[in-house]
């Protein structure tokens, strides 16, 4: 059985400076690591013989306008299927430079959630075979969920405020 | 037991030996009201509402819609039913122009009827964005039961349209309204 602190320990040994902030949030460890360093770091999780961390649930991203310098955060969903193990990588990007490199060698799985991560947020997955809007029309010109961008649907005209608390 | 079975009355008309003398309307808009071939397109939870309504409890064949089929070509009535996303919509469209007069369109839901709960920037609020709607069903999902009657309430409007009307000046002001021509 794995726990929370082996792993962590585990990786702060091979990667100490490029990690930072363990947390395990409802018990599932967490933690943000550097760009350049995440595709080493994702190998070697994969690669481990105790970890085997061979399944990624899922990639995702998080938009914070209001953090200067932090505003992207990807976040990388890990399960050892052999450990039943999970784990949380996140990897936080600037405004200016919303560029990740993609995991596609380790994970095919990567590709389509890599191109939904895009059309959803814009972070851009170097070195990605085929990038473009995997749920959205292709036409569509902005990518929806950033925070900027309004939910709900524009040409409606039969809403009231006041049923929505507006 | 045979008296359960419910029968379509005769249009009105004048009977003798032989023959019976009625109005064309009144007998292939009966034909057409008790034949009604649907083309599910059946997108989320209410296409499983709908597909109850086809099997046995509910029963949509006694109606009439015993060969539904997803071939636009061959098919009456085209029942929307499930959320329709604005990707999808140029699709629906494509199937709508592909159906042959004359056609009704039923919206099953409340997604397709108006977008439902989804009020969102991909979600298409209501198939009538899009295309002409006979008749609307709420509900979400619906019930068979409400189902059954939608579909009742296009067998009124298939008894009772004049045979015209598929080439009024206004059903083509509709059509054009939708960008169809």
């Amino acid at each position: 059985m794995l726990t929370n602190e082996e792993v962590a320990q585990t990786i702060i040994q091979q990667f100490g400076q490029s990690v930072s902030d363990f947390d395990d949030p409802y018990d599932l460890l967490t933690f943000t690591a550097d760009r350049d360093q995440l595709f080493a770091l994702i190998s070697f999780l994969k690669e481990h013989k105790t970890l085997q961390i061979g399944f990624l649930t899922d990639i995702t991203a998080i938009h914070y306008p209001d953090t200067k310098g932090m505003e992207f955060c990807v976040v990388y969903h890990l399960h050892s299927l052999v450990n039943n193990f999970r784990l949380r990588i996140k990897v936080y990007l600037s405004d200016e430079d919303v560029h990740v490199p993609t995991i596609i060698p380790l994970f095919a799985g990567a590709n389509w959630m890599e191109r939904e991560t895009f059309d959803l947020f814009g972070v851009i997955f170097d070195g990605h075979p085929d990038l473009r809007r995997i749920l959205n029309m292709e036409e569509m010109d902005y990518h929806p969920m950033l925070k900027q961008y309004p939910l709900e649907d524009e040409t409606r005209e039969d809403k009231i405020d006041a049923l929505f608390g507006r | 037991m045979a008296s359960d079975i419910k029968m379509v009355e005769g249009p009105e008309s004048y009977n003798g030996a032989g023959f019976q003398a009625t109005s064309f309307d009144k007998l292939i808009g009966l034909a057409r009201a008790n034949s009604l071939w649907p083309l599910p397109f059946a997108t989320s939870c209410c296409g499983i509402e709908f597909m109850s309504t086809m099997s046995s409890t509910y029963d949509l064949a006694r109606f009439g819609s015993e060969r539904p089929s997803f071939s636009p070509r061959q098919a009456d009535m085209l029942l929307v039913a499930g959320t329709i996303a604005k990707k999808m919509g140029p699709i629906l469209k494509q199937v709508y122009l592909q159906m042959a007069e004359p056609r009704w369109v039923m919206a099953i839901g409340a997604c397709a009827s108006s977008g439902g709960i989804f009020d969102t920037y991909s979600v298409l609020q209501g198939i009538d964005r899009i295309i002409p709607v006979d008749v609307y069903v709420p509900g979400c999902p619906p019930r068979p039961e409400q189902i059954l009657d939608g579909v009742m309430q296009i067998q009124e409007l298939a008894k009772n349209e004049s045979l015209r009307r598929r080439n009024t000046e206004e059903y083509q002001k509709l059509l054009n309204s939708y960008n169809i021509q």
